[in-house]
């Protein structure tokens, strides 16, 4: 499984990829993850590459070759969209983060309609799901990553138990309760809708 | 046994601590920083961020020659600055064991040039180890002590960023410690006088033909013999790369790349009909290849610049079969100062001042960018003020720009000082700004002598900056508080027109640690005429939509900025 984690620093990609990795290595598979950053995310681009098989060797994913894409964010996901593979899913969030040069007016928007149109043209299987809208209804804007893994886990091949374990391992105890509703949500907002099985 | 998923740093922190390391130090710096704050929340072992890289490693040389093994972490540039003591300490060798690592950074991801530091292996005559990933890393900590011991020599380790930031299983040890051997005097050794450090260098050939004979037969240097067309000759991440596209090729993975083994190199060889050397950046195994006379496929095929990644392995060595190209024309994301970032109040104060203002290194390098353009410069650590300094002896009373330098507080400890202390004794007109936040911002807030905490988050002196700076004889030292602009803005100018030496301590905590400051502001629909004043803030939360300015309010930090600078009192 090759799937690739695309956002903006600070919404949580990181740890969104930490859980993932450690599903697959609670299913006893090989695994290798790799955070593709610059400059300690200050509001930049955040990408992370997560890699699960018998045995992994590169800890990057090969454009074109990703089973799965999850971004958090529509300009993101369409900056990594070539990473997808002809078959690949694409589940984004139709949050819109523009990046400072654009919110200041130095560089010219980009309008809605095109990034759809343009997201689409190039992810046959695509879903888009509202994960900080609904984040925010719970709450807390920070558990957007863990609606996102409710809305995958659909297509993923570990247990739902695994997910539970997981989240109660790396989340603060504080926040595991909301986490748990967060990933409920997120499975039942993609189960609405659920793309064709390849 | 207890398997985890670790990244490479973590790794190595684990290794050390597994491998009895008792003195760590290091100078936080991406991508290395995780090494020493990971080993830090392990007992038993002693660990400190240094002032410096140079600090750092005649740290760690000292407690090694105190008899317990220890380990100096720094990013690839940091070890420009160890450089002095490194290449002593290859003729002083050890008692206990030093790891040092080098963690380089391929593809800038944050750094200011792209380096390849096994070179300083050749040039520094010291063995030098390179993982391709966390299980190898761990190992390779471990395996370079035991090296270090049997050939009285420091072992470099480097890792890239691809091994440092990315995270695979790792199986995990317990802790095997070493009894210390305590301090013995070994003058001849340890006092590099010529007389002494002439018999030295003759030891260090000889220990050098010794690591070159344990080069040839070490597990570190491996064969994996499959279809012999097509021979690979790798280290580092590269291997992974490498099998990734070359499942059936033949390959000779290289752990231990310094010194060269020269015979298992031309065995394998031998066996192959295409030879191929697949290398992140510069040819440094290439060239040792070609100096054996002969001539794989290398460089003339593989970048020279920039990560690899198995895209690029592919199309150099394939031939490009199905060719994806990315979407264009996506508004770039660079990173930015965040919301409430004290920067942000000081490069305001310095927009459309006519001055040359040479930078350094830290978040407020990105003062550079738009919108404040507040920087001409950036070199190295501490090369602000020596920077400006220069400019400042070359233009004289030809051009009449005043002369300014930003420095941060922790760089300005690294190696800010002694160029302050330059600009005094050489008497130039240098206006040093140190944009004192209180931590080391850039690479995840880490303490230094200006904060009150150790690494291992002891209670310790704070070293007073003001006092600091006129002890080093500046007499025009002024604090300010970014935060208040048109106050920022006044004494900035003032000192200028003074045209004496000065520094100016432009002191408010980090927003990340500070937090919520007040009071999350907004604009007034009514009274905002959309005339982008507080853009020219630069602050994320502030954008602008349908001819009005907006605050996003889940960024907005409070911090009150851009209250003073609306004309119109439109944002409270
Ligand atoms: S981390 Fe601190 S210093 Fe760096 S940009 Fe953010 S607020 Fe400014
Ligand atoms: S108060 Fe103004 S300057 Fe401060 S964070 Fe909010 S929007 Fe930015």
């Amino acid at each position: 499984m090759n799937l690739l984690v695309c956002g903006v620093g600070g919404q949580g990609v990181l740890l969104f990829s930490d859980i993932l990795a450690r599903l697959a290595m609670a299913a006893g598979l090989d695994v290798k993850k790799s955070e593709v950053h610059g400059m300690a995310q200050r509001g930049g681009s955040v990408t992370s590459h997560i890699r699960w098989s018998k045995k992994v060797y590169s800890p990057l994913i090969e454009e074109g070759t990703a089973d799965i894409i999850v971004a958090f964010e529509q300009l993101e996901a369409l900056r990594y969209i070539h990473f997808l593979s002809t078959a690949g899913l694409l589940i984004y969030d139709p949050l819109r983060i523009d990046p400072l040069p654009v919110q200041i007016g130095l560089v010219e928007k980009m309008p809605d309609e095109v990034l759809q149109e343009r997201i689409a043209a190039r992810a046959a299987l695509n879903r888009a799901i509202p994960a900080f809208a609904a984040a925010c209804d719970l709450g807390n804007p920070r558990v957007q990553n863990t609606v996102m893994l409710g809305a995958i886990s659909h297509f993923l091949e570990f247990p739902l138990s695994f997910y539970e374990q997981v989240i109660n391992q790396l989340v603060k105890p504080q926040f595991v309760e909301i986490n748990l509703k967060a990933f409920a949500t997120g499975r039942a907002l993609l189960k609405e809708n659920l793309p064709a099985k390849k | 046994m207890n398997k985890q998923l670790l990244s490479g740093d973590e790794a190595v922190a684990r290794g050390a601590w597994e491998a009895g390391c008792e003195v760590a130090a290091a100078y936080p710096g991406t991508p290395s920083t995780e090494i020493l704050e990971n080993l830090a929340t392990y007992p038993d072992v002693y660990c400190e961020w240094s002032v410096n890289e140079k600090v750092a490693l005649e740290v760690a040389l000292g407690a090694c020659l105190a008899g317990v093994r220890s380990l100096a972490a720094m990013k690839h540039v940091g070890l420009n600055v160890a450089a002095d003591p490194l290449f002593s300490a290859a003729y002083i060798g050890v008692r206990a064991g030093l790891v040092i690592v080098t963690a380089d950074d391929p593809g800038l991801h944050s750094s200011q040039n792209e380096q390849d530091n096994r070179f300083y292996g050749l040039f520094a005559k010291l063995p030098v180890l390179c993982p391709s990933d966390s299980q190898e890393a761990k190992d390779f900590v471990k395996i370079g002590f035991e090296i270090s011991e049997e050939f009285d020599i420091p072992v470099l380790l480097r890792l890239t960023t691809r091994v440092a930031h990315s995270s695979s299983v790792v199986t995990l040890n317990e802790r095997a410690p070493k009894p210390p051997q305590g301090y013995e005097k070994q003058l001849q050794k340890t006092t590099l006088l010529p007389a002494f450090a002439r018999v030295r260098h003759i030891d260090l050939e000889n220990r050098l033909d010794r690591l070159k004979a344990y080069s040839e037969n070490t597990p570190l240097n491996r064969w994996e013999l499959n279809n012999t067309d097509i021979g690979i000759i790798c280290d580092g991440v590269a291997y992974q790369y490498a099998r990734e596209v070359f499942p059936d090729a033949s390959f000779l993975k290289l752990g231990m790349v310094y010194p060269f083994p020269e015979e298992m190199v031309r065995n394998f060889a031998e066996r192959i009909k295409e030879l191929i050397v697949v290398e992140e950046v510069d040819p440094f195994i290439e060239l040792q290849i070609r100096a054996l006379g002969l001539k794989p496929i290398g460089k003339d095929r593989l970048p020279r610049t920039g990560e690899l990644n198995p895209r690029i392995v592919r199309e150099s060595l394939l031939g490009s079969t199905t060719k994806v190209t990315p979407e264009p024309n996506i508004p770039n994301r660079p990173p930015a100062l965040c919301p409430g970032c004290p920067h942000l109040g000081l490069f305001y104060s310095l927009q459309k001042q006519k001055v040359i203002i040479a930078g350094d290194i830290g978040c407020y390098t990105l003062g550079a960018l738009p919108p404040h353009s507040a920087m001409d410069t950036c070199i190295d650590m501490g090369a602000s003020i020596t920077f400006a300094h220069g400019a400042d002896k070359a233009l004289s009373a030809n051009d009449p720009r005043p002369r300014l330098a930003v420095i941060g507080d922790s760089t300005f400890f690294h190696s800010g000082i002694t160029g302050l202390i330059n600009t005094v004794y050489n008497q130039s007109n240098v206006i040093t700004i140190i944009t004192d936040n209180r931590t080391t911002g850039m690479t995840g807030h880490q303490n230094h002598p200006g904060t009150g905490k150790t690494l291992m988050d002891k209670e310790t002196k704070v070293i007073d900056l003001e006092k600091l700076c006129r002890a080093c004889g500046v007499e025009n030292v002024i604090k300010v508080d970014p935060y208040r602009l048109q106050e920022t803005k006044k004494t900035i100018r003032k000192v200028i027109a003074e045209k004496k030496p000065a520094v100016i301590i432009s002191q408010r905590q980090c927003a990340l640690l500070a937090g919520k400051q007040g009071r999350t502001k907004k604009v007034d629909p009514e009274k905002c005429i959309g005339c982008k004043s507080c853009l020219a803030l630069g602050c994320p939360a502030l954008s602008y939509a349908n001819e009005k300015a907006v605050i996003i309010e889940t960024s907005c930090s409070g911090c009150g900025m851009c209250v003073e600078i609306c004309p119109k009192e439109a944002i409270g």
